[in-house]
């Protein structure tokens, strides 16, 4: 027997005078790691394929079972941890790059953390969201630079394509393929239900789909998957993505084995090939070339819809975000390194880009500096955790957020970071019938409309302890803001006082 | 005295009858005759009772308000001795005639006791049919009596079982060589033999008694058999005397039509155990003695008495049944191609023919779910319309089809 | 009347709901208690698990009911458009598990007398299979059927 260079990373504890031998954790668990022992007349448990998911635990109707970490499988050290060592033994036997999921789990600043928000006292006072109306609708497209007049002398009344969203919360992309159909569907039937919008991801819109148009926003990839006029005019904006948060530079690659017959089709590709998108798209090299695809696609849906251009945050992302804005794009979305993906090189995801609200904060310094912030809308995304993140990335200067680790929590993933094995025991991260099964889209899509709308009330509660009452008064409104244990360079590049200033 | 409808017989097919009778009739007036004199009560369960299962009381087969729910006069205690259908009445024992306009013949079956040498000198002996058989053997039966039963089938062993809860030492004789033929085939016949041996019963198969002297019985093979009680379950025979009165057509017995109206009379009907049935799974015209059809057949004589349309057009027997723990399931004929699982006394037979179920065996753990089998025998169900592999394997809703199970599923039945 | 459905394309074949509904008809507080007391209660629910198909059954409270028709002691009725089992009355000749056309009667664990699913009429009132699915793949609705 070869030598087992990888120990339990977890430890399946089942507490035998509460366990009734139902079986349930044995039936539900993709990786097999329970199974009755007619010998023993006994539960036992493979605990090396446990991936910790908390399926089992969540599902146990005795409480028996509890997952914790093998916590001394190596011995202990700072520098070379756990994941390291086990890293280096995979890559050893295998000589592959290694693969991970979901974001970085390192333990890397998180500024939102480090940053407080205002309330009013005494003067300018705080309003209750309860009695006095609290405005959370957000428009995202162009704004209008100046006054037009036609032969007339009449005003033009015409706008630019916008987006319209009750709430400054939308779903990011997570292409069908990555995640199931029922999450999709759930997405979908949640984005209709709270007037907001889904985002299809690079994986095209599956045809059962369609009805959700006036809530989806179609994304246009690099690999090009699943786009054609009709997928264009299905949705209510265009989102041409050049990179994401969790691995900036690099392409997509959907593995053969999740490319089934609906996925096949609504990705236009053959069953079972790898979906591929290459790191850059082959037909853009420069500002100009993002403005061609970005024009192409306005042509295809005869100017009716806003285009996203989606960018990752990496060094320079306020010169790029200037570029952008200045293609044509109408909304730019940037996502942060912290940011979930469904398979992307582990030392990509934990290495490359900066986080959001530094990425945030330069972008919209520089936007206003050049003054054209009013050209497009921001939207920040990559890692935007609850509410108080919500209204700190707006105060920062977004116009609205992306979530969607939020959304895959809400439908019941427990952030076990293995969606690239495509056995989510949840039902979300994969594409096998009997594991899909198990998100159930009626339960889920809504607990993700409990999600945002609570998200709201929050947002409203802390808007109104600020004295505002509209989201159009928080955007950018970093005198709400104080940093807490920050330096001096990191408070000048949020732009932002210190607490006590 | 005169009703709209005369019910002879107080079991469970008078009990169809009524039920049928007041889904669309509520005021008609309705007559039960009875010669027993008590409430309606299930006659199976007089084991039960030897046994100490059930009480009296328990043994109602409807509820004690039953009669005055459904506004029905009683004549219990009272036989009907004769029917003119000419003049519609029925004559009682007492002289009395009851007119109907509507007469149900539901009068059962009597206990067949052949012609046997010296019967008449032994003091207690039974037959095993009614509540006052086992009144009157909880009368005499003590602790360790010493019994001896004629009959190896559903009645005697039934009494047998019962009668084990008195510690009896019990042997049983039956001129056939195996035990419930009716129900069983050879292979399950031992097998219950078997467990019914295990639980001290001692079997004499293959003869006969060639004569009684009171307390002792010798057998044609010449073996002596004392005893303190004789239960003699040798088999039943229709009460069809009241159908011949009337002038109605008996062939073994009562002949009806699928209305479960008799053949040969007008404004009579009749069901239960004193008719005969057309067996679906053999093709043949018998007598089908088991109580769900009774009450099936009451139940269609009396929607059609009231003027309501019914047929009953998918007689076959079939029975469930224990004995001393080991439960026996068993319906139709048992021809054509077998399916076999054999566990100990966990047996599963299931025969099929031109594509259809037609009839089955199961035995002790293999009885779970059974009714989906039995239905697959009542509907006549195509088996190529179902996944008969996987029924074999195990009675299931999900060999059907997709629509069918649908069906069951979100609609209900 | 609102009666038990399952749906099978949310079904996922658990099995969880045979425990909830001994465990409900168990008369312990404790679900482990329940199983561990070596009472061993049995569900009135059971879950098929097909070829890719899985599905709760559990009875339909039929219009006709032929368990009903043709159970010998009397002892099944219908309340307020739950049949019932009187275990008071019943047998255990298990004629019922014969006749239901859905397997829904089960032999009860003492060999003496049948059991079925009443709609928890006798326990918390709602039906506890439908109560626990971790799916929603059983409701407890009214879709216009008779009572």
């Amino acid at each position: 027997m070869p030598v087992n260079y990888f120990p339990a990373e977890f430890e399946v504890l089942r507490n035998y005078d509460k366990c009734i031998q139902c079986r349930a954790c044995e039936r539900q668990c993709s990786n097999k790691v329970h199974w009755f022992d007619s010998d023993f007349g006994k539960m036992l448990s493979h605990d090396e394929k446990c991936v910790d998911c908390q399926r089992c635990v969540s599902i146990c109707p005795t409480g028996a079972l509890k997952i914790r970490p093998n916590e001394n499988a190596f011995r202990k050290s700072a520098n070379y941890t756990q994941p390291l060592m086990t890293e280096a033994y995979r890559q050893a036997g295998t000589g592959s790059v290694l693969l991970s999921s979901m974001g970085t789990p390192k333990d890397y600043p998180v500024y939102w953390d480090k940053i407080l928000l205002n309330a009013s006292q005494v003067t300018n006072p705080p309003i209750d969201p309860l009695r006095e109306p609290m405005e959370t609708r957000v428009f995202l497209g162009k704004r209008p630079t100046k006054m037009k007049f036609d032969k007339n002398g009449e005003l033009d009344l015409s706008l630019e394509p916008s987006l319209a969203l009750n709430v400054p919360i939308m779903f990011s992309a997570m292409s069908y393929g990555s995640i199931s159909k029922n999450a999709h569907e759930s997405l979908a039937r949640a984005a209709e239900e709270l007037g907001t919008y889904y985002n299809t991801g690079e994986g095209g819109l599956h045809k059962d789909f369609y009805k959700y148009g006036a809530n989806t926003i179609v994304q246009v990839a690099s690999g090009r998957f699943g786009v054609h006029k009709d997928y264009l005019n299905a949705g209510a904006a265009i989102e041409i993505k050049m990179g994401q948060g969790a691995k900036p530079g690099i392409g997509g690659h959907l593995p053969g084995e999740k490319i089934k017959e609906d996925v096949a089709h609504t990705r236009m590709i053959p069953r079972g090939t790898d979906a591929i998108s290459p790191a850059p798209h082959h037909d853009i090299y420069s500002i100009e070339d993002l403005r061609q695809l970005i024009y192409s696609v306005k042509e295809a849906t005869e100017y009716k819809k806003p285009v996203i251009v989606k960018i990752a945050a990496v060094h320079n992302v306020a010169a790029i975000a200037s570029g952008v804005a200045r293609s044509g794009a109408d909304i730019i979305a940037i996502d942060g390194f912290r940011g979930g993906t469904g398979a992307a090189p582990t030392r990509i995801r934990d290495n490359v880009g900066i986080p959001i609200e530094l990425a945030l904060a330069a972008v919209d310094g520089r936007l206003r500096h050049e003054g054209i912030r009013n050209e497009v809308s921001i939207v920040a995304a990559g890692s935007i955790r609850c509410s108080s993140d919500a209204v700190k990335a707006i105060a920062l200067g977004a116009d609205a957020v992306y979530i969607a680790t939020p959304a895959l929590l809400a439908m019941g993933c427990h952030l076990c970071r293995s969606c690239h094995t495509g056995k989510c025991n949840w039902g979300i991260a994969t594409q096998e019938p009997e594991l899909v099964k198990r998100l159930n889209p009626d339960i889920a899509y809504h607990r993700l409309v409990n999600l945002v709308t609570a998200w709201n009330h929050e947002i409203q509660e802390i808007m109104g302890g600020m004295g505002i009452n509209s989201i159009e008064a928080l955007r950018g409104n970093r005198l709400m803001l104080r940093g807490i244990g920050l330096t001096e360079k990191e408070l000048q590049i949020l732009g932002i006082l210190h607490a006590g200033e | 005295m005169k009703y709209e409808y005369v019910i002879i017989g107080n079991s469970a097919a008078a009990a169809g009858c009524i039920e049928g009778i007041r889904e669309t009739d509520k005021k008609g007036s309705i007559a039960v005759i009875s010669d027993e004199k008590y409430h309606i009560y299930s006659r199976p369960l007089i084991s039960y009772k030897l046994k100490g299962d059930v009480t009296e009381k328990q043994m109602a087969y409807r509820p004690a308000d039953f009669y005055k729910a459904n506004n029905v006069d009683t004549m219990l205690g009272k036989r009907a001795v004769s029917v003119d259908s000419k003049s519609k009445f029925v004559k009682l024992e007492s002289g009395e005639k009851i007119e109907y306009e509507k007469l149900l013949l539901a009068t059962g079956s009597k206990p067949f006791v052949p012609p046997m040498e010296g019967l008449d000198t032994v003091k207690n002996k039974f037959s095993f049919m009614k509540m006052d058989d086992v009144k009157d053997i909880e009368k005499v039966v003590k602790k360790g009596a010493k019994v001896l039963i004629v009959g190896a089938g559903l009645i005697g062993l039934k009494a047998a079982e019962a009668l084990e809860h008195y510690d009896c030492d019990m042997t049983v004789i039956d001129l056939a060589d195996r035990i419930l033929p009716s129900i069983l085939d050879k292979k399950t016949s031992e097998i219950m033999q078997k467990h019914i041996e295990d639980h001290g019963l001692k079997f004499i198969l293959g003869t006969s008694t060639k004569k009684f002297d009171k307390n002792k019985a010798v057998l044609t093979n010449g073996t002596e058999i004392s005893f303190d009680i004789l239960i003699t379950a040798v088999g039943v025979r229709p009460n069809t005397e009241l159908a011949e009165s009337a002038g109605a057509k008996v062939e073994r017995g009562i002949l009806t039509d699928k209305k479960q109206a008799c053949k040969g009379v007008k404004n009579i009907w009749a069901a239960g155990d004193c008719t005969v049935s057309d067996d679906i799974t053999t093709g043949t015209a018998h007598i089908i003695a088991i109580m769900p059809n009774a009450h099936e057949q009451g139940l269609v004589a009396g929607r059609n008495m009231a003027g309501s349309k019914a047929v009953f057009d998918h007689a076959f027997p079939m029975n469930a049944i224990g004995f001393f723990g080991l439960h026996i399931i068993t319906a139709g004929a048992y021809t054509g191609d077998c399916y076999e699982e054999n566990d100990g006394e966990n047996v599963k037979q299931l025969f099929s023919k031109d594509n259809k179920l037609n009839g089955f065996i199961l035995m002790g753990d293999k009885i779970k779910r059974a009714g989906i089998y039995t239905a697959l025998i009542r509907e006549q169900t195509d088996l190529t319309t179902v996944d008969y592999q996987l029924l074999c394997e195990a009675p299931q809703l999900a060999a059907f089809a997709h629509e069918k199970r649908y069906e069951i599923l979100s609609k209900g039945a | 009347m609102k009666k038990v459905y399952v749906n099978e394309e949310r079904c996922l074949g658990c099995h969880l709901c045979e425990y909830y509904c001994a465990f409900a008809n168990s008369g312990e507080q404790e679900m482990f208690k329940a199983f561990k007391l070596g009472k061993n209660p049995a569900p009135r629910i059971q879950v098929e698990d097909g070829k890719g198909i899985n599905f709760a059954v559990q009875c339909r409270h039929c219009d006709d009911p032929l368990c009903m028709k043709n159970c010998i002691a009397g002892a099944i009725s219908k309340v307020d458009g739950v049949v019932k089992i009187d275990p008071q009355k019943c047998v255990g000749c298990y004629t019922c598990v014969l006749s239901c056309p859905y397997g829904c009667i089960v032999p009860g664990k003492d060999g003496h007398s049948a059991t079925k699913c009443e709609l928890c009429t006798a326990n918390s009132g709602t039906p506890q299979c439908v109560q626990n699915c971790i799916n929603g793949a059983i409701v407890f609705e009214d879709r216009g059927e008779q009572a």
